[in-house]
């Protein structure tokens, strides 16, 4: 028999205020889909980098916009897609610096992207600026 | 929902301690970012920050430590990191934070390694 799928969306104004929101909506998705609390953890803090991405940048803090998180599982991944029709940009293409160079430059910024993937076992974005911005992020299910 | 943010500075002996409670992210990391700039400004930069209440960090959080690092170095100070809960200094971790700041099981040890350097 075919593992049944289930799908959940969460869509919230975008504001950081609402990062909380989010965590705890992924945090319950997560224990749903039987993950560990450690694969919780860190699908919690992977999903928010992904959502503050999205309001700091994409929409510049922009409150009339909406920021929705879908989350489908089944019995092997948990797949998360962060949405927005903000100002995609594609992460492939930043130049990733180090801590090291980060800190020499005295910038609070630049980690997140980092931290997304390695948290989650896939990342992969679709970018359409202006129109729709999908950032999928996967996480398998050990048995 | 989670416990919220809180944020205390107190200063001892030519320490400040600012204690952090509850969550720090993209929304409340610019509070902590201002303590440690008041701080910094003050001409105080032997620093800890006390996690002991702390249940979650995200890169805005690591962020702030990581803007004020070289200046309080350069200006002979240090900042030092004590009572991480398990799932928060994982988050530490996973950006190698553990060989740039000296990480301390509480307070006392924190001020302990302050006095031995």
């Amino acid at each position: 028999m075919a593992a049944i799928e289930r799908k959940f969306t969460l869509q919230v104004p975008s504001s950081t205020e609402n990062l909380a929101l989010i965590r705890e909506f992924v945090t319950t998705i997560g224990r749903q889909a039987t993950l560990s609390d450690e694969e919780i953890n860190k699908l919690e803090l992977a999903v928010d980098e992904a959502c503050a991405n999205v309001i700091e940048h994409a929409y510049g803090h922009d409150i009339t916009k909406d920021v929705s998180v879908r989350a489908t599982f089944d019995d092997e991944k948990l797949k998360i897609s962060v949405i927005d029709e903000g100002l995609g940009f594609d992460p492939a293409k930043v130049n990733q610096k180090s801590v090291d160079q980060l800190i020499h430059e005295r910038r609070s910024g630049g980690l997140g992207i980092r931290l997304i993937k390695s948290l989650m076992d896939e990342v992969n974005y679709e970018i359409e600026p202006g129109q729709k911005n999908e950032l999928h992020m996967t996480k398998l299910i050990k048995k | 929902m989670p416990n919220p943010f809180a944020i205390q500075t107190t200063v001892e002996d030519g320490l400040s301690i600012i204690t952090l409670e509850g969550f720090v992210d993209a929304h409340t990391a610019p509070q902590f970012e201002s303590a440690v700039q008041s701080e910094v400004d003050a001409g105080r930069v032997r620093l800890i920050i006390d996690c002991e209440k702390l249940s979650y960090i995200s890169s805005a959080g690591l962020g702030v430590f990581m803007s004020f690092i070289e200046e309080v170095h350069e200006r002979g100070g240090d900042i030092k990191i004590c009572g991480l809960v398990p799932k928060v200094k994982h988050t530490f971790e996973i950006v190698g934070f553990q060989g740039l700041f000296e990480m301390l099981e509480n307070q006392t040890a924190a001020k302990q390694s302050f006095a031995a350097s």
